[in-house]
């Protein structure tokens, strides 16, 4: 290369990152910015009255896993937090297999109507969105809770001689997460479905597979990317649900979201805070890595 | 080939919609394919000859009628429990997988161990010579390569009959004539009965035992190509297949005079009012006077090297084409408006009685 086209490439490559300068700035000062200082806050010790003193202190991050006796400063498993963990992956996991499960046939359905009737299924999907998620939670209160929809008909119908307590437990956290986020199952899904080539079915069946060998063999290897882009959008926000749980869970059948919030609200622990927040954001990114590499593996092995 | 029947169908009908606007692709189709042939459904498209295929590999259900394979009925069944491949026009072949887990598909959902389907595999490749390529993704393949792929993946499980929907539509036409060849060796080579839809006639006559010649949903003509070329039983089938000149005549005694007042013997027809057809080929030219000769035209000529189509006009105006092989000087002697004569070799004369 000559020094006149080396110099070229090197103003080409100024010229690009000056061209992306804005976006960088955008990502640094709305992305790279907030987390840094959540970061920080959690390595400080707790100002008196909320917010943060200045200063070091790991004891925030200690704070996830274990709590320090008042009197003799013992340290203790924090049985409560583990709890919350353990609630938060569970009902995640739960939403995330459930709303496939739910999702995969309702895509595989829209994705095989004729096309004008597919924009309008489509277009149904879509419809919640329309609402806030506040008042559709509410709604789904008003089916569920005690005197509601769902055990007064069970009720009257004389299916239950008891109304059902669903409200304030973790099952009507589950319904309603799966509820609030089936439709970014779908629409992934159908996206993939729509693409694929539905002569492939009559290439399996012809070669002899049945139709769960189609599926599972044809179909899912197929539109994976479909399934675990409908995964992680339905896993990453279930798992920071705030909403949700604090509507149908109550006070009690917290998800960290609902913790972290009670830290920078009434427990004035800022540091705490932070550090479950870093602690969700970890948890979020292993989860993600060790799917996409699960995923992965399947396709390289699954003949 | 013997004479055990593979796969037969009885009074088949397909019809698609109902009521009023239901269409009958099929119209009560019969025929008997032989184990081990090499046969042809050959028809312009729509004519239901892909339809009749896909009854056969049990992706449809006829409205009527029965499909059997080697005696037994298989009309109800689903394409997973036919022992019968298919070769799609698309190909259809697994994106995600790679050629020799295509060539394999078929024997894994068998439950074949997997030595077998690994030395099956390698097997099917080598017959279509695709060894080097085992581990690519089928979509780094040309068009060729994919066709290979398809007709090993359709041929590793041993079907019973091998279906064939005009696989060769895709290709190239030099690519077109290597792979009839290569069609034609892996039937003789594997024995497998093929069953092969095609709309081009010439790929129909170079390649089967039997051809069945379909149209409008029903089959015209069944016999081999010799047959269906040399003694078309109408008017479709000799158009169709091959160039035809078609003339006019009225029966006279066991002669039939045309149109333009020749009297032309043939053989012997129910009907008073027929067609004869002649093959352009099986025209020859003669001096203009001769007596046994009928007066015609040349109308125009057009030069194809090896041989040269000679249009002439009867006196009552019909058109007749003579395929005439081109001297080697290259010059007939033949000016267009010349009046000549012509004559019919005797035993190429087909009379229609439609």
């Amino acid at each position: 290369m000559s020094p006149a086209e080396q110099a070229e490439v090197t103003r080409s490559a100024r010229n690009g990152w000056l061209l992306s300068a804005p976006a960088l700035v955008v990502l640094t000062l709305a992305a790279i910015g907030p987390l840094a200082i959540v970061g920080a806050y959690s390595f400080m010790p707790p100002g008196e009255f909320g917010n943060v003193a200045w200063g070091f202190s790991l004891e925030a991050w200690q704070g996830i896993l274990f709590t320090k006796d008042i009197f003799d400063g013992t340290l203790a498993w924090a049985d409560a937090n583990l709890t919350i963990f353990w609630r938060s992956v569970k009902l995640s996991v739960l939403t995330t297999v459930f709303a496939f499960v739910v999702g995969f046939p309702t895509a595989w359905f829209i994705a095989t109507r004729p096309p004008k009737a597919r924009a309008m299924w489509l277009f149904l999907i879509t419809i919640p969105f329309w609402t806030n998620l506040l008042i559709r939670t509410f709604a789904i209160t008003e089916i569920i809770r005690k005197e509601g929809l769902l055990n007064t008909v069970l009720l009257n119908l004389h299916i239950i001689g008891q109304p059902l307590e669903m409200i304030y437990t973790d099952t009507a956290v589950f319904i309603g997460m799966t509820y609030v986020y089936l439709p970014l199952m779908v629409l992934p899904l159908f996206a993939s479905l729509d693409r694929f080539d539905m002569r492939l079915l009559e290439a399996a069946y012809d070669l002899y597979a049945n139709p769960w060998q189609v599926l599972r063999r044809v179909i899912m290897p197929i539109v994976k990317p479909g399934i675990i882009a409908g995964s992680i959008l339905v896993f990453v926000p279930s798992l920071g649900a705030y909403v949700t749980p604090r509507l149908l869970g109550g006070g009690k059948n917290m998800m960290i979201g609902n913790f972290i919030e009670l830290q920078f609200g009434q427990g004035r622990n800022w540091p705490l805070g932070a550090s479950l927040s870093v602690t969700l954001l970890i948890i979020v990114t292993g989860a993600l890595l060790v799917y996409v590499r699960y995923a992965n593996r399947e396709t390289r092995h699954g003949q | 080939m013997t004479d055990s029947i593979a796969v037969e169908a009885r009074h088949v009908v397909k019809a698609f919609g109902q009521g009023d606007t239901a269409v009958r692709a099929l119209d009560d189709v019969s025929v008997n394919i032989r184990t081990g042939e090499f046969f042809t459904l050959l028809g312009p498209s729509g004519c239901g000859k892909t339809t009749l295929l896909r009854l056969i590999a049990g992706f449809e259900m006829p409205s009527a009628g029965a499909i059997l394979l080697e005696g037994a009925d298989i009309t109800t069944l689903p394409p997973n429990k036919r022992p019968v491949n298919t070769v799609f026009q698309s190909y259809a072949l697994f994106p995600h997988l790679t050629v020799a887990e295509n060539v394999g598909f078929g024997l894994q959902m068998l439950g074949r161990p997997k030595a077998e389907v690994a030395a099956t595999t390698a097997r099917m490749l080598a017959l279509v010579k695709l060894e080097a390529l085992a581990g690519r993704k089928t979509s780094q393949l040309s068009g060729g390569q994919q066709q290979r792929v398809a007709l090993a993946r359709a041929l590793a499980p041993a079907p019973k009959v091998l279906l064939l929907d005009e696989p060769l539509s895709a290709l190239d036409l030099k690519l077109r004539k290597e792979m009839q060849i290569e069609l034609k060796r892996l039937q003789l080579e594997t024995g497998i009965t093929f069953i092969f839809v095609t709309h081009d006639q010439e790929e129909a006559l170079t390649m089967s035992d039997r051809i069945g010649v379909m149209s409008a949903g029903k089959l015209q003509q069944v016999g081999t190509p010799k047959d269906i070329y040399n003694h078309p039983v109408n008017r479709f089938v000799a158009s169709f297949i091959g160039e035809s000149n078609f003339l006019p005549a009225t029966r006279e005694g066991d002669r039939y005079r045309l149109d333009c007042g020749a009297l032309i013997a043939a053989p012997a027809a129910k009907a008073a009012r027929v067609t004869l057809t002649v093959r352009p080929e099986q025209v020859r030219l003669a001096a203009a006077g001769d007596t046994d000769a009928i007066p015609a035209t040349i109308t125009n000529l057009v030069y194809f090297g090896t041989d040269t189509h000679c249009h002439l006009a009867l006196s009552d105006g019909t058109e007749v084409v003579a395929r005439l092989q081109s001297p080697a000087t290259g010059d007939a002697g033949l000016r267009i408006g010349q009046p000549v004569g012509l004559r019919f070799v005797p035993e190429a004369i087909q009379v229609l009685e439609d």
